[in-house]
């Protein structure tokens, strides 16, 4: 699919705005640039409205009768919930400072995916319907009447955003589309208006435990044959255990990370790291994502799939919480699982058993990030690593969205790859840390279908990497998120072929120098861990 | 989470910046400036006439004092010849101070009022009765 | 089109208090009435508006971290772009509301052959924008002179501060200069650059066309034609003791100024220009970012459905004994 699209046409971008006022421009459905609709099945296991079969080209999208209304409440609802939503449709000045912050913008130049204009789609909606000036001065004051047209732009922008925040670093008045975003969606939702890349997740998260709906036998089976590769590689055979009461530890990491690759071998580091270090720690098939597309839906939704994850630890009576590499998991984890379903005084404050680190940061949500944990090991010396093991790598990091800027965690991920690998090279600083772009597929953006918008968003991320492996020869993107290793494979096989990506704890599984293990001479992902000297092979 | 506490003494310090200028001048008396136009000088003269019109001084007496500084030190010209077709001295000591020799009761008056500062005295002398004066 | 239908709206607005003035000698309207009004309106205005948004509570810490949080101890936190605490915000909301941190960020992005992009530090838009603000607020301050009685020594000290170059007759005020100056330019910007003029409503225009109306109706007063400053303060100082009274003759300039200021007054609280309050509320600058550490209480939270374990091994249990999983009940 990414194959058939032209990288030279992809790449004539036009930031000029049309000559007509964006009121003036209905929204465009083409192939490439917008998401499949969610299957009737799907929003009714999740007892969400309106559910039917429907398509965003057809003129009509068989809106429940009292639409208008619906979205109106809603926004009232809304607005009177969230004061982050009711100060940015106001306060906003259209300063235009973040316009060309947003990678949709830089790598497709419609000027409705600048951040502020994102945000003018909702906010026109608003001032015709909330305040007094848009109410009488109508056009003149912004202002616009609710048609269907407009929840179909909604449909079509909301949908183009990866609610990565990229923008409200730069907002003089901090204002965060992601939370413009996904108060459009939530009111698309009322509507029955989603995508199925989203919906079907949360559906197969809601009943099995997973995104991906792997139910609980075939879980174990993708297990044995990560346990079976990690013996085939390192001689050692690890049983790791499942859904076990009184354990230290709940290990949760996103489903991805066990059901393809390259997530699978970051997955294989986790169990080899857990394992040399004899951790008393259980996964769980119940609890068995991390992340939560309910972020990508509505904040009930996030309630009531991150509900798992204390119930779990409650019901499993292990002390605290450990949390994989993942993005936007991390977002609800951090910002939102304290607060929807704590207090977690169930559990106890996260203390590394190996190294006796009290993790303070995490003392009231009881959850520790894999990278804190692992470079607390690091710096106490309780890993023997042989860094020499990844030389034929030479290794760049992503920064991912939501722990860049839902976080802060930049240095953690740098002081594990630098220890473990001999050839780091970090990209431009315009495109890394809290400044870092998106993979161009977060937020529910990740399908095949989206392909094109993907590309293009993805484009900016890619060029950085292209830089580093123009310029030092780098072929290995790292990242701590299961988003993005799926979405940035894509990409780089798209942009920049010769680079592949994985996670830290790929290469900390390669570095591991375990007790008994044979001599390695493959890396974890079966590949010759020195690159084979011989003829060339043109 | 409200934090109306805060937001309240935002509000509060909000509306005292705001107001500033009613309760900073309550209880102070109000008064308006009231050149003087006595001055012996002044008393002795038949036809009490500046050099210009009074509107025109009002109005200019700045703009007409800088020029006449550039016109003194720049380009050495000295008299100055008025609309009514009578010539003077370019010079703040000798001419305006001849009569206005009041500094406090008749330049002060507007000028503390309007908190205008001339820099007169960064060069000039103030008129020599103020201190005959005592004040 | 919009810029001239903001540009005519203010000239029209301009001509009012002129017509008023000259032809109709309304100066109790102008002088006393609509001053009056348009700082009620401001004031009750901007209350309301902080109080309605005040209404609404923060549901979740969502704050934007822009440096390394706090986590091990060794690692070394940025705490003015990733608070943890109290001072850190303080800080952090400092920097952002007296010299506007996160516009000093501002890149420029370009696409160039290859394709290859590049992001250059662009101060532009920070520069004027601190320069308009700063220069806005010296200028108000500057005005206390006309407001209080006697004036207290340190408007003397910014005066001096402000008129160093003792350029002219009046003193030139860098600020005069500066705050045209730099709406201009925004102004500039906004009409010349395609994408800032595709977002641009007349609620952009508007302001900017009012301010530089104000400005420049001030700068001709100053420098140019002449109104009767004592008679100003006179007005004014009747104006806040609350014993109203117009002075004669103090020129129509000043009306047209004076008229123009109580428009941006009562503009102020229905506009973007709440952009000043609405900086101290931003979810995301205004919190620490403290979410493990601390619980963030939302008042709102509401119990949901959720797929409970009981009712998820109800489902998959034989599956679950086969695989040899445990389970709740045989």
């Amino acid at each position: 699919m990414a194959e058939e699209l032209k990288k030279d046409a992809l790449v004539q971008i036009d930031y000029k705005p049309p000559k007509k006022g964006w009121m003036d421009t209905p929204v465009e459905f083409r192939h490439g640039t917008y998401i499949y609709p969610a299957r009737a099945k799907n929003l009714k296991y999740l007892d969400l409205p309106n559910p039917r079969e429907w398509s965003p080209t057809d003129e009509d999208w068989k809106l429940p009768e009292n639409w208008k209304e619906i979205v109106i409440n809603g926004m009232k609802e809304r607005l009177d919930k969230y004061r982050s939503f009711k100060v940015y449709m106001d306060i906003c000045v259209r300063c235009g400072a973040c316009a060309d912050k947003c990678q949709f913008f830089i790598g497709g130049g419609d000027p409705k995916n600048m951040p502020v204009l994102r945000a003018e789609l909702i906010r026109s909606v608003y001032r015709g319907n909330f305040t007094a000036a848009g109410k009488i001065l109508g056009r003149v004051n912004g202002a616009r009447k609710l048609t269907t047209d407009v929840i179909k732009e909604w449909f079509y922008y909301f949908y183009q955003c990866t609610e990565c925040r990229r923008c409200s670093v730069f907002c003089p008045y901090g204002i965060d589309t992601a939370e413009i975003t996904m108060m459009g969606r939530e009111l698309l939702t009322l509507l029955g208006v989603n995508v199925n890349w989203v919906i079907e997740p949360v559906a197969n998260c809601y009943r099995t435990g997973n995104h991906l709906g792997i139910q609980p036998h075939a879980l174990m089976d993708m297990f044995e044959m990560m346990l079976d590769d990690i013996k085939d590689r390192t001689g050692i055979k690890i049983e790791p255990t499942f859904n076990r009461k009184g354990a230290e530890i709940l290990f949760i990491t996103p489903s991805a990370d066990y059901f393809a690759e390259p997530g699978m071998y970051t997955c294989m580091g986790y169990l080899m790291l857990f394992h040399e270090l004899g951790l008393d720690y259980t996964w769980s098939t119940y609890a068995s994502e991390g992340g939560n597309f309910g972020l990508f839906t509505s904040h009930e939704m996030i309630k009531r799939l991150n509900a798992k994850m204390y119930a779990e630890a409650k019901r499993l009576g292990v002390k605290w919480i450990l949390g994989g590499e993942c993005g936007h998991m991390w977002r609800v984890v951090h910002q939102y699982m304290g607060t929807l379903n704590g207090p977690a005084d169930f559990l106890e404050e996260p203390v590394s058993p190996i190294t006796g680190t009290k993790f303070e940061n995490a003392k009231s949500t009881k959850m520790v990030h894999i990278a804190e944990f692992t470079a607390d090991l690091i710096k106490n010396n309780k890993l023997r690593l042989d860094p020499g093991r990844n030389d034929k790598l030479r290794v760049t990091f992503h920064d991912s969205c939501n722990p860049a800027r839902a976080m802060g965690i930049f240095e953690e991920p740098r002081y594990i790859i630098k220890n473990v690998c001999n050839n780091f090279f970090e990209m431009p600083e315009n495109t890394t840390r809290e400044q870092t772009f998106c993979c161009g597929g977060g937020a529910g953006l990740g399908t095949d279908e989206m392909m094109e918008m993907r590309m293009r968003g993805g484009m900016p991320r890619a060029n950085a990497v292209q830089y580093v492996h123009d310029k030092h020869d780098v072929n290995r993107l790292t990242c701590m998120c299961a988003i993005d290793r799926a979405t940035l494979t894509t990409l780089m096989e798209y942009w920049v072929p010769d680079v592949k990506v994985t996670g830290i704890h790929e290469l900390v599984a390669n570095a591991l120098v375990m007790k008994g293990e044979k001599e390695r001479i493959v890396d974890i992902r079966g590949e010759p861990l020195k690159e084979e000297k011989g003829g060339d092979n043109v | 989470m409200y934090n109306s506490g805060k937001i309240i003494i935002g509000l509060v310090l909000f509306i005292g910046l705001v107001t500033t200028p009613i309760w900073f001048n309550i209880g102070k008396a109000d008064v308006k400036p009231d050149p003087s136009l006595n001055t012996p000088v002044i008393q002795q003269m038949k036809v009490k006439h500046c050099i210009e019109s009074k509107q025109f001084m009002i109005d200019n007496h700045m703009r007409l004092l800088y020029d006449w500084r550039y016109a003194v030190v720049r380009d050495n010209m000295t008299i100055y010849k008025s609309t009514t077709g009578q010539y003077f001295t370019m010079s703040l000591e000798t001419t305006c101070f001849h009569c206005h020799s009041n500094e406090k009761q008749f330049c002060n008056q507007c000028h503390t009022y309007a908190n205008i500062q001339p820099y007169c005295w960064e060069c000039h002398v103030k008129p020599a009765q103020e201190s005959a004066n005592g004040h | 089109m919009k810029i001239l239908a903001a540009f005519i709206l203010v000239l029209v607005l301009a001509a009012i208090p002129y017509a008023g003035i000259q032809y109709a000698g309304m100066t109790t309207v102008f002088g006393i009435i609509i001053p009056y009004a348009a700082v009620i309106i401001f004031i009750v205005g901007v209350v309301y508006r902080i109080v309605k948004w005040a209404r609404s509570p923060v549901p979740f810490r969502i704050t934007t971290t822009c440096g390394q949080e706090k986590s091990l101890p060794w690692i070394k936190q940025n705490k003015l772009d990733n608070p943890s605490g109290t001072a850190g915000v303080v800080g952090r909301m400092a920097l952002e509301i007296l010299c506007f941190r996160s516009l000093f960020r501002n890149t420029r992005s370009e696409l160039r052959d290859g394709p290859r992009l590049s992001y250059g530090s662009t101060v532009w838009l920070w520069l004027a924008a601190i320069a308009f603000h700063w220069s806005f607020l010296v200028i108000l301050i500057r005005h206390f002179r006309l407001f209080s009685q006697p004036v207290p020594h340190f408007i003397n000290v910014l005066e001096n501060v402000d008129g160093f170059l003792q350029i002219g007759i009046p003193t030139l005020y860098i600020t005069d200069i500066l705050l045209l100056a730099a709406v201009l330019y925004l102004l500039l910007r906004r009409i010349a650059l395609p994408q800032i003029r595709y977002i641009s409503l007349i609620a952009d225009y508007f302001p900017l066309f009012v301010i530089f109306g104000i400005g420049l109706s001030g700068v001709l007063m100053r420098y140019f034609y002449r109104v009767n400053v004592i008679g100003v303060k006179e007005l004014v100082m009747g104006l806040i003791a609350f014993k109203p009274h117009v002075p004669p003759d103090i020129g129509t300039l000043f009306y047209i100024h004076l008229f123009l200021i109580a428009t941006l007054f009562a503009y102020f609280p229905f506009s973007k220009l709440m952009h000043m309050g609405g900086v101290f509320l931003s979810p995301t600058r205004n919190l620490a970012n403290n979410n493990r550490m601390v619980r963030h209480i939302n008042p709102w939270n509401y119990p949901v459905h959720v797929h409970t374990y009981a009712e998820y091994e109800d489902e998959f249990r034989d599956k679950m004994k086969s695989v040899g999983l445990p389970v709740e009940k045989e």
